[in-house]
């Protein structure tokens, strides 16, 4: 993760880095175990275990701006907000797979992890694509194949939500929150 | 927050009756129909005339919101970033110091602390020690409640027939905030049970076996909702029973896992009167109500069921299995630490004694799980056999202290997940089965069933 990470904050809403492919089923114990989440609240600490059941040494392996690409039901199990946080510390631009367990994709939105569900992904990026992630429009790009790939639509409000960065930097710019109007 | 969204009391008794009385509407839809906020036209949301239907995303009215020691921190900072400083109603918010209780280092002690301030801040409900999912259960949960939980077991309030389901916690601290969050209307897969389990087969195997089928994604999304072919077999099923169904139903996805309001239900909220004063609404799915699949699980074809590892849905038969020595065999956490489990494993270990080789680790769900053990007098059974008894608390469900995993450990466990590494070292392998199958194994020192102690 290296020094200069920073998430991908407010008003970036195009990135470009490097795919880390995963299978199916990534829980939420993979992405950062509790013995380790359960005794920090800060986020850039978290970022220090991202993926650790699978790779302890991922967050120091990926770029600022990398993309995990996955097949189904990646976040399944815990209920963990430190999960989405921990991979978007690590310098993870976005999350895209074949589908998401539930709450890790309400987190991922709530956060400001960008989670893209593109059912057609698997078997068409290879490990170390260079990928662009639009979060405007919602799309990947594969610049090796030069394909592009529509993420499943969300609502209106989740989509602003996490464009502006999550729940939390929504809330201090509009000071109400996305679903109220 | 907004005036708009104030509640009209007769409009909303009016409404209720109306919602209640849909044979159209499943139990989801009718559920969070009661509690749903009419909201502005032109805003994105569905505004149902009467009531919302599965796909629709809509605002609800919580009636209770949690969040437990190693959520709770993120929620909390949270809130504070977001500069609020009033949460909307104290005795709905509720705090929970159960995964690392008591704290098991120093770190655990401070963010342990964190929560004590924030709930003395804003005078909501601590609890400590009980896990959240059993002390909901013991004493807040109703009836057609929702319960928002930052814990993905909290589900296991649809065992009295709650709305109930987990979300993260920046989520609920906006619940805190505001008492409303918006929720997905879902579909709803009705599973109706028949017939009665052989020697040896529990609640547990049966959600296992169902995970094991459609797997540990079959019902994301979904609401799961259970029924029983006679009253014979619904007599088979406790509270405890349809609390761990409903617990490990997060196992496959679910978003809520629900037991329709029966004798059964209404005997147990009257043995256990609530401390809150939220009615019970009695919601039943209605006749001519669409389903997204509905199917028939026959308990007698059910066999002692194991799990693992590494994943949940790789499940087994125990006979299938072959032999798996273990280190440590774990009876406890919501999903099996009720005081049926604790009984039936207190059968099995009565007189005998736990292998040499294997650690026999029992933690009680609550509280008063642990009051009532002592009292029937199991705490004893188990430290004559060898085993090992905590307090209360999730303990080596979350392998952080308790009972932790070293490298290349194997575990037997009737905890909820088996997870790499959740228990402890990344070598480390679960498995999951009931308690009986997990006490049997602990005095064998191997992974076997427990029909031969069950004589
Ligand atoms: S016992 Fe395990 S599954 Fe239950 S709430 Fe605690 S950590 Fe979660």
């Amino acid at each position: 993760m290296g020094n200069d990470a920073s998430p991908n904050v407010t008003g970036h809403t195009i990135s470009k880095g490097s795919a880390w492919v995963f299978g199916d089923n990534i829980n939420t114990d993979i992405i950062i175990p509790f013995r380790f989440k359960s005794r920090t609240n800060d986020p850039y600490e978290m970022a220090k275990y991202a993926m650790y059941g699978l790779d302890p040494e991922f967050h120091n392996k990926i770029s600022n701006g990398d993309v995990i690409v996955a097949g189904r039901n990646f976040g399944g199990g815990s209920s963990r907000e430190q999960a989405p946080v921990a991979l978007r510390y690590a310098g993870v631009s976005a999350v895209i797979a074949e589908s998401f367990a539930r709450i890790f994709y309400r987190n991922a939105f709530t956060i400001g992890l960008p989670a893209l569900e593109i059912p057609e992904i698997r078997g068409k990026v290879m490990q170390g694509d260079e990928l662009i992630v639009n979060i405007t429009k919602f799309t990947a790009e594969n610049i090796r194949t030069n394909e592009i790939f529509v993420a499943q639509k969300v609502p209106e409000f989740m989509h602003q939500m996490l464009i502006e960065g999550g729940l939390v930097e929504y809330y201090k710019k509009y000071k109400r929150l996305p679903w109220i109007y | 927050m907004s005036s708009s969204l104030l509640q009209n009391p007769q409009r909303d008794a009016d409404h209720l009756q109306r919602v209640l009385g849909d044979d159209s509407l499943t139990f989801a839809e009718k559920a969070i129909s009661i509690k749903n906020v009419q909201i502005k036209a032109n805003s994105g949301f569905t505004r149902p005339k009467v009531a919302a239907a599965a796909g629709d995303i809509v605002i609800v009215n919580v009636d209770l919101a949690l969040a437990q020691d190693s959520t709770g921190p993120l929620a909390i900072r949270s809130l504070s970033e977001m500069g609020i400083e009033r949460i909307y109603d104290p005795s709905k918010v509720l705090l929970v110091i159960d995964h690392t209780f008591p704290a098991a280092d120093e770190k655990v002690a401070n963010l342990h602390s964190m929560i004590r301030d924030f709930v003395s801040k804003h005078n909501c409900m601590l609890v400590e020690g009980s896990i959240s999912h059993q002390y909901v259960l013991e004493y807040l949960a109703n009836p057609g409640m929702i319960i928002l939980g930052a814990d993905s077991h909290t589900c296991q309030a649809g065992c009295v027939s709650a709305f109930a389901s987990g979300i993260g916690s920046t989520e609920i601290a906006a619940v805190w905030a505001t008492g409303q969050l918006w929720l997905r209307v879902p579909e709803t897969i009705k599973i109706n049970l028949s017939g009665a389990f052989k020697k040896g087969v529990f609640a547990r195997d049966l959600i296992l076996d169902y995970i094991g089928k459609v797997g540990e994604d079959g019902a994301n999304y979904k609401a799961l909702e259970w029924s029983f072919s006679t009253d014979e077999v619904k007599e088979r099923f406790s509270i405890d029973s349809r609390a761990c169904i409903s617990n490990a139903s997060m196992e496959c996805g679910a978003k809520i896992s629900v037991f329709p309001v029966d004798e059964i239900t209404r005997n147990y909220l009257d043995q256990n009167p609530r401390i809150n004063d939220a009615q019970r609404i009695e919601i039943q799915s209605g006749t001519s109500a669409k389903f997204k699949d509905e199917l028939e699980i026959e308990c007698n074809n059910i066999e002692p069921q194991v799990s693992g590892p590494d994943n949940i849905d790789k499940v087994h038969s125990v006979d299938e299995l072959g032999t798996v020595e273990i280190d440590q065999a774990f009876i406890g956490s919501s999903t099996n630490g009720r005081i049926e489990d604790l009984e039936i494993a207190a059968r099995i270990l009565k007189g005998r004694k736990v292998h040499k080789n294997t650690r026999c680790v029992v933690t009680p769900s609550s509280v008063k799980v642990y009051e009532e053990a002592m009292r029937r007098g199991f705490v004893e059974v188990y430290l004559e056999s060898g085993a090992v008894f905590t307090n209360a608390t999730c303990g080596a469900c979350v392998g952080t202290h308790l009972g932790a995993l070293g490298e290349n450990e194997v575990c037997i466990s009737s905890s909820s997940r088996n997870f790499v590494g959740r228990m402890g070292a990344l070598s480390s392998k679960i498995y999951l089965a009931s308690p009986a199958t997990v006490a049997a194994s602990a005095l064998e020192g191997e992974i076997t069933d427990a029909k031969r102690y069950l004589q």
